[in-house]
């Protein structure tokens, strides 16, 4: 396939120089590199092979697995190749700690953000390492697996009554 | 009941003025600019000519809280945004009224989780409830012809 | 209940200059309920007078826990949360997911909902760039942009309503296809609205484009250039109004736009009016691209016919026993993807809409993350409103048409 001679040379690179580890499903190409590398890798990637633009950059949590437990996900556009590339950094469940990418791409910075606030991924180096999608003092990180989904009971006809007493109606 | 034992109970006087005073009020109720997510979009689509709701003196919207009368949420309420709902609830004037426009609004909709407040009458008391995902323009006009019958219905010891 | 005023100046010390700490400058909240923030967005602008030095935006105001969500639910019913995620172009979050859906299931999908996809999609534009248009100019004060633009956005929902039943919220396109076919008048209806939408877009265009009052108010304001929209992640018309003609249409075809003859519009200026002539030029695109599509609608089935992922129709479940089990089996359990994980996007009239999708073959979706356009766009208004006045904030946000609901998810 086209995209995959285009490429080679750029997976050959990463490989010998951060032992990535390549993938391809469905016509994608991804690469697992340890996450002591991910801005070097980020920035080669940036400066040698033109991929101009981070499309993407988010976290899968593979708990109850504890190492890694987490992956972030990197997702890279280069406009003059068009091609996507996608790097994974395997991040462990007991210090989840990586470098941030602002470095690199400034449009890393509420990637960032919301991957604190909703996995509890810290990134070192993050100019603005505030919460943004969950209110200011919300304790938890939702997207995690052990995290409930905080479902409530559904009212149906036989259930209604006791539904109705636990919900807080507001007054004037 | 001021005004009852002002008029020496006399009751024909206290039936026509409350009609008087509930219909100036159905007849120009300014709603609060308050579309939050896709239920703004028909509302908007109903404030339209399409579906004119100027015919109820509802052509504009007021921006600021403190000068108009009915709240229509038109979309899903989070729980960040719960605590601005209550403090605008709260800046109204009275009289004032709630419409709970959509599902969301009205019982949490298709989303049942952490993030969004199922049904913003735990924020703030709904006087009227509409169904839709989002409703239909229509579907809007009618609560707004419900909430008018139940202003209309309203008595004089609830408000004097 | 949570104290929203809760940021306070310590919290944003890195963020906001020296002036602001002294009291030289004014933070001046514009609230998440305020008649021009498209939606709930709450912007903290550090004023020097008039001037803007910095603005920090506050999302979160419609965070719905999507993503989580679709975790707990089937593909199929996980697509009906895709709908009311970028609410003014429902049909295009559908077929972002669906594409997603698709390739990691490897389903084919016929060439007739290939083209009715495409029709759709863009009709979808259109109607979502008419609401940015009335909006637009309903914060710059053209009140008469938004009931015409309303006027006509009717005929495009009354064509939804036609082929699926609800006007927005359609789910209408899913994996394998399309939902049903569509009735026999919809060619016709079609053709009539595309053969009135000329005409009612050069009337817009006379009340806007070469007016003063609007040059004045969108000439010169909010400019970026093409490094800074790469920097800064932003794609869609904002990217091309810069001058970089990248259209995901062209550059990654989804859903057969590869046959399809149209232009990408580009602008150089990179400010408001740069972008609203590009919209408006991109809804002439769409145009072009329906009338291509509606003459050459093949015929053929809608659905694909793999009875793993597509349930099959009321009348073979009576003779068939394949059928029932296929459908038993999709009812209760839903169907299974192989293991494994896809990115797909599309151009959404905001930008790139993309899905990340990650299975591990069960029938819930294991991962699923939008990669949506307001997000990444939103992330440059400090850069655009840079020694701007507070009225120029205004006209930038409905320049760079966002949708919080894209936004927050």
């Amino acid at each position: 396939m086209t995209m995959n001679e285009m490429l080679q040379p750029v997976v050959q690179s990463l490989q010998e120089r951060f032992q990535a580890q390549p993938a391809e499903f469905r016509g994608e190409v991804s690469l697992l590199i340890a996450p002591e590398f991910n801005l070097e890798a980020v920035l080669a990637l940036r400066d040698e092979f033109q991929f101009e633009m981070l499309l993407d950059e988010t976290a899968v949590d593979y708990w109850p697995q504890n190492e890694p437990r987490f992956h972030v996900v990197a997702t890279l556009y280069s406009f003059t190749r068009n091609v996507v590339i996608e790097l994974r950094f395997p991040v462990d469940g007991n210090a989840a700690e990586l470098r941030s990418l602002v470095p690199a791409y400034p449009s890393a910075n509420w990637k960032e953000r919301e991957i604190w606030d909703l996995f509890g991924i810290r990134f070192g180096g993050h100019p603005d390492p505030r919460r943004i999608v969950m209110p200011y003092e919300w304790e938890g990180h939702p997207l995690r697996k052990d995290y409930p989904l905080g479902y409530e009971e559904v009212q149906f006809s036989f259930n209604a009554d006791q539904v109705d007493r636990h919900k807080r109606y507001a007054k004037r | 009941m001021g005004i009852n034992q002002k008029t020496g109970e006399m009751g024909i006087v206290t039936t026509k003025l409350e009609d008087l005073v509930n219909w100036s009020r159905t007849g120009s109720m300014w709603p609060m600019l308050f579309g939050l997510a896709c239920c703004a979009i028909e509302m908007m689509g109903a404030q339209a000519s399409n579906y004119d709701l100027s015919r109820f003196g509802m052509e504009l919207n007021r921006a600021s809280p403190r000068q108009s009368d009915l709240m229509i949420v038109a979309g899903r309420v989070s729980r960040k945004m719960a605590p601005v709902v209550r403090q605008l609830y709260d800046q109204m004037p009275d009289p004032k009224w709630v419409i709970a426009m959509g599902d969301c609004a009205s019982c949490g909709g298709v989303f049942n989780n952490y993030a969004v407040v199922q049904g913003v009458d735990e924020v703030v008391p709904v006087d009227v409830y509409v169904a839709g995902c989002p409703p239909r323009p229509e579907g809007l006009i009618h609560g707004i012809i419900t909430l008018h019958e139940k202003v209309k219905k309203e008595k004089f010891k609830d408000w004097a | 209940m949570a104290d929203y005023r809760a940021t306070s100046i310590d919290e944003l010390r890195h963020l906001v200059s020296d002036r602001a700490l002294s009291g030289e400058t004014v933070l001046l909240n514009m609230g998440p309920q305020h008649p021009s923030t498209h939606g709930v967005l709450r912007l903290l602008l550090e004023l020097d007078g008039e001037i803007v030095v910095t603005c920090i935006p506050d999302i979160g105001f419609l965070h719905t826990g999507v993503e989580k969500n679709m975790e707990s639910k089937g593909y199929q019913q996980a697509e009906v949360m895709t709908d009311r995620l970028d609410y003014l172009n429902p049909l295009g979050n559908n077929l972002t997911y669906c594409l997603a859906v698709e390739k990691l299931a490897e389903l084919d999908v016929p060439p007739r909902a290939q083209a009715l996809r495409v029709i759709l999609a863009e009709l979808q534009r259109i109607s979502s760039h008419l609401l940015w248009l009335g909006t637009s100019g309903l914060d710059l004060a053209a009140m008469s942009v938004f009931l015409y633009a309303m006027r006509e956005r009717e005929l495009i929902l009354d064509i939804f309503e036609m082929v699926a039943g609800q006007r927005m919220m359609t789910t209408y396109i899913r994996p394998g296809g399309v939902w049903r076919d569509v009735p026999a008048e919809f060619e016709d209806t079609v053709q009539h609205v595309l053969n009135i939408l000329p005409r009612r877009i050069d009337e817009y265009e006379s009340l806007l484009t070469t007016n003063p009052l609007f040059l004045e108010r969108t000439r010169k304001i909010g400019v970026l250039n093409t490094q800074q929209c790469m920097e800064l992640g932003l794609t869609g018309p904002v990217l091309r109004a810069t001058g970089k003609a990248y259209d995901l249409r062209k550059a990654r075809p989804y859903s057969g736009y590869e046959q399809y003859d149209f232009n990408i519009p580009t602008q150089q200026g990179g400010d408001v009016y740069a972008r609203y002539l590009v919209r408006v030029a991109e809804m002439r695109e769409s145009i072009k691209i329906v009338e291509q599509a509606l003459q050459k609608l093949p015929s053929g089935p809608v659905r694909s016919n793999n009875r793993k992922y597509v349930p099959p129709p009321r009348s073979e479940i009576g003779v068939s026993m394949e059928a029932l089990i296929h459908h038993f089996k999709l009812w209760t359990e839903g169907f299974a993807p192989p293991a494994g994980h896809v990115y797909a996007a599309t151009e959404s009239p905001r930008g790139e809409l993309g899905v990340y999708l990650e299975s591990d073959g069960s029938p819930k979706p294991y991962r699923v993350h939008l990669n949506t356009p307001s997000f990444a766009n939103l992330q440059a208004m400090p850069v655009l409103t840079k020694g701007h006045f507070v009225a120029d904030v205004v006209g930038i946000i409905g320049s760079i048409d966002i949708v919080l609901g894209d936004a927050d998810r």
